[in-house]
């Protein structure tokens, strides 16, 4: 390989998989600053801290591709956690308690599909309402009360499967099923294309509404999930709990590179976007960097991610040209001129 | 009128962006009071060429002299300081605006505390529609015109701007046959008015009407000008392409078989009513008929895109059922849309991506969609089509508009339908992607397959079909055969009702 085919790889490499060298350079800066940020035990830790976030960024991702929102996810997350701990209260079964928080967030996002695919509402505006209700709910159902002695309840929150903390487990889980929805299911596809161009997808054979709704019953699944994992890693039924969770996790997406102008997005992207943030915090908690300072920094980062995105999205378009079926289509001569050009 | 001092000149003008040598040493001039029609296929550097005009683009090197004297054009601002004025091929306008916030946008007059004028304004674009005869209420939303009038609008504010030099990029790709008359009587009145017009255009038959001069680019470099007497149409097109193209519409003749699909007493008014019309297996059906005539409208309540109140789908003598463009699908019909971007592509989406589409289930067994065998197919079908693109994941935005037409065919191809609507498959189209499209269409008919082609270039229309409907206001006027097909017969039906 010469020095120009290589630059011209690098240059290819570094655009497409731009968040990963960000994150594997934090990575090693990371590992220079403190020597504590390499261990097993800080690894670990990170893992754990942004898993819950992270489920929700998957849902967010899903929505955001599909040209749609969930502010409502801090909300429902409080609600299926509180309505959780109540049922394995009133049950002691914890198969009970998680089919209770999936489904209350299921439910929860049902109607802001329904809002968004029947009734037309702006999906910022659907999910905006449910966020204030939903909060409202887990309110009232506690009487804004914590609620604390829930036993067990804690072990999936707090346990490990060997070394493996269990919401990291499930975090992995989610990204596994999000991976394999947008790579190789149909329904994934449609996300792409009604993100895309809206119209465009429905001249070509989509479901919109249907696209839109799965879209929103997924997102609610993971928050369901979440919102049993929140409640369970306090030990307590908080109705305040998770508030601003959505905007975490759509800043995990966005730094994954998740196009809020739709139809860009990859599960991947995402769980390196979520790391970044986790190493970001980490180690600004270790080198005691103050915390209000830590919220200009994120700030900051946020603010450079999207830049990069979108330079480096339209240095990609100028540079285009070329033709994979120059090979087969010489004859003509015309290409050559273009090829050689 | 000095005739031998050109107005506007381009010396050795060239100009690189990163890896792609756009313009190579090109010379361009342009009389006083001419008409210059730039021609060239997309990708020629025309657009290029005409923003270092406009002051878009820097170029690398070469000089711009305007009136013997040269120039440097750093923005469009000072463009129109010195005179230019550039009329976009997709206009930019904001519909909310009135005519005269829009006449004076970016430039308001003001008094000394900065508050915009709004009485100048008015009294204003009073005098300058009325001087060029024209009669909009200046308080109209834009919204509430057409194209055309929008365009008008453009070519007044050009004028209110005092510009001697006007850049038209395709004025006529949007508008009726009618306002196109509008549009060349204007440019009649500039010229007599001293005023030159660099016109980009890639409808050979309007170019050789108004055109004084021509200018042919190919591939970032000059190939030649030449004065309109000088040069007949496959003149020009040869330039264009750089070889001799004998036959434009390379129509073959296909042994027509049995009806395949048969529409009755189609309506939904106040658009469209009773068509009726009929299309048997590997026949090429044209649709002929002035802009608003109801073409489209009919295509799409076929395809299921949009609802008719009510009438009859018939294919293979069979009464179906079309609510929605999948079943028009499973049906074996197709339909490629004439707003491409609204209605085709997935912009930010590769080209593989795009192509599969419609036909994701081809390659889903097992619970999972298998992307090899997916790359596998479309980058076969992708060669048919001759799909000139850097690689598969290409997003589809940055092809050209011939190359995401050929997408657009690849993404129906992979459906094996038997029906294809084809909605002005060539509109915005360079002339060889052009001459491939209709070489596509001609080998779909000897498949056996059936294509309806919705047209406005009637060339197009008499050149490929077997059979024309002709459409105006919403109903079928006319049904011409072979024999019949003359551009004056098509125009009688169009215009009648």
């Amino acid at each position: 390989m010469n020095s120009k085919e290589l630059n011209k790889w690098w240059s290819k490499a570094s655009s497409k998989y731009s968040i990963y060298i960000v994150l594997v350079a934090m990575f090693v800066v990371c590992s220079v600053i403190s020597p504590v940020f390499l261990s097993t035990k800080n690894i670990t830790n990170i893992s754990r801290q942004i898993s819950i976030t992270t489920i929700i960024a998957f849902g967010e991702t899903l929505l955001i591709i599909c040209g749609l929102i969930d502010l409502s996810a801090g909300s429902v997350l409080a609600l299926s956690g509180v309505l959780s701990v109540a049922a394995y209260k009133m049950t002691g079964s914890m198969q009970i308690a998680v089919l209770v928080g999936i489904t209350v967030g299921v439910f929860c996002n049902a109607i802001n599909g329904m809002l968004v695919t029947k009734f037309k509402t702006p999906p910022f505006i659907a999910t905006l309402a449910m966020q204030t209700a939903a909060r409202g709910a887990a309110l009232l159902y506690t009487n804004g009360q914590n609620i604390y002695q829930i036993g067990e309840y804690k072990a999936l929150g707090q346990n490990s499967i060997g070394i493996i903390p269990i919401p990291v487990i499930f975090m992995i889980g989610t990204t596994m099923i999000t991976w394999y929805i947008l790579n190789h299911t149909k329904f994934g596809r449609h996300l792409y294309a009604v993100g895309g161009s809206e119209e465009a997808a429905r001249a070509s054979g989509v479901n919109n509404n249907r696209t839109k709704m799965t879209a929103y019953l997924i997102n609610g699944l993971f928050v369901g999930i979440a919102g049993v994992l929140f409640m369970s890693r306090v030990n307590a039924g908080l109705p305040n709990g998770g508030i601003g969770a959505e905007f975490e996790a759509m800043t995990s997406a966005i730094i994954g590179g998740t196009s809020f102008s739709g139809g860009i997005g990859t599960a991947m992207g995402t769980l390196a976007g979520a790391f970044i943030m986790g190493f970001v915090n980490n180690i600004m908690n270790l080198v005691g960097v103050q915390s209000y300072m830590q919220q200009i920094v994120k700030g900051i980062i946020i603010a450079l991610a999207v830049v990069y995105d979108i330079r480096s999205k339209n240095k990609r378009d100028k540079k285009k040209q070329g033709n994979i079926n120059d090979k087969l289509t010489d004859a003509d001569g015309k290409n050559k001129a273009l090829a050689a050009r | 009128m000095d005739l031998a001092m050109p107005k506007l000149e381009l010396r050795n003008i060239e100009k690189s962006f990163p890896g792609v040598k756009a313009l190579g040493n090109v010379n361009f001039s342009v009389k006083k009071g001419t008409v210059h029609v730039l021609c060239g296929e997309n990708g020629a550097g025309k657009s290029t060429l005409m923003k270092i005009i406009n002051g878009i683009y820097q170029p690398d090197k070469g000089q711009i002299l305007i009136d013997g004297e040269e120039v440097k054009i750093n923005n469009p601002i000072e463009a129109r300081k010195n005179g230019i004025s550039m009329i976009f091929q997709e206009l930019n306008y904001i519909p909310e605006i009135t005519i005269e916030q829009s006449m004076f946008l970016g430039n308001e007059p003001t008094n000394k505390f900065g508050k915009i004028d709004w009485k100048k304004i008015r009294s204003e674009t009073l005098r300058l529609l009325q001087q060029e005869n024209l009669n909009y209420n200046p308080t109209t939303q834009l919204k509430d015109l057409t194209i055309s009038d929008i365009q008008m609008l453009e070519i007044l504010k050009a004028v209110s701007y005092g510009s001697d030099i006007i850049i038209m990029d395709e004025p006529t790709s949007a508008i009726t046959r009618n306002e196109v008359e509008i549009l060349f009587g204007k440019i009649a009145e500039l010229k007599a008015k001293g005023v030159s017009i660099i016109y980009i255009s890639h409808k050979m038959e309007e170019i050789f009407r108004i055109a004084d001069e021509i200018t042919v680019l190919r591939d970032g470099v000059m190939i030649d000008t030449k004065p309109t007497h000088e040069l007949t149409i496959d003149k020009v097109i040869a330039l264009m392409v750089g070889r001799e193209m004998s036959n434009i519409y390379p129509k073959e003749e296909v042994a027509i078989g049995e009806t395949i699909l048969e529409i009755k007493n189609l309506t939904n008014r106040p658009t469209f009513s009773d068509v009726n019309f009929h299309i048997r297996k590997g026949e090429i059906v044209g649709f002929a008929g002035l802009m608003g005539a109801g073409r489209s409208e009919v295509a799409r309540a076929i395809f299921g895109l949009d609802e008719f109140s009510s009438g009859q789908i018939f294919i293979k003598g069979k009464e179906v059922k079309i609510n929605k463009v999948t079943d028009s699908i499973n049906h074996g019909m197709v339909m490629l849309s004439e707003d491409r971007k609204r209605y085709g592509i997935i912009g930010v989406r590769g080209v593989r991506e795009n192509v599969a589409l419609s036909k994701l289930e081809k390659f889903i067994y097992k619970g999972r969609l298998h992307t090899k065998d997916e790359n596998a197919i479309v980058a076969e079908i992708c060669k048919r089509m001759n799909v000139k693109t850097p690689s598969l994941e290409t997003s589809i935005d940055s092809l050209s508009g011939g190359n995401q037409q050929k997408v657009m065919l690849a993404r129906w191809m992979l459906c094996d339908p038997e029906i294809l609507i084809l909605d002005e498959p060539t509109r915005g189209i360079d002339v060889g992607a052009k001459y491939e499209i209709y070489k596509l269409i001609t080998e779909l008919a000897e498949e056996e397959r059936s294509i309806i082609m919705i047209s406005s270039e009637l060339p197009e229309l008499i050149g490929m079909c077997d059979r024309i409907y002709v459409m105006a206001g919403g109903k079928i006027t006319g049904e011409l055969e072979t024999h019949e097909f003359t551009q004056e017969n098509i125009m009688k039906l169009a215009t009648k009702g």
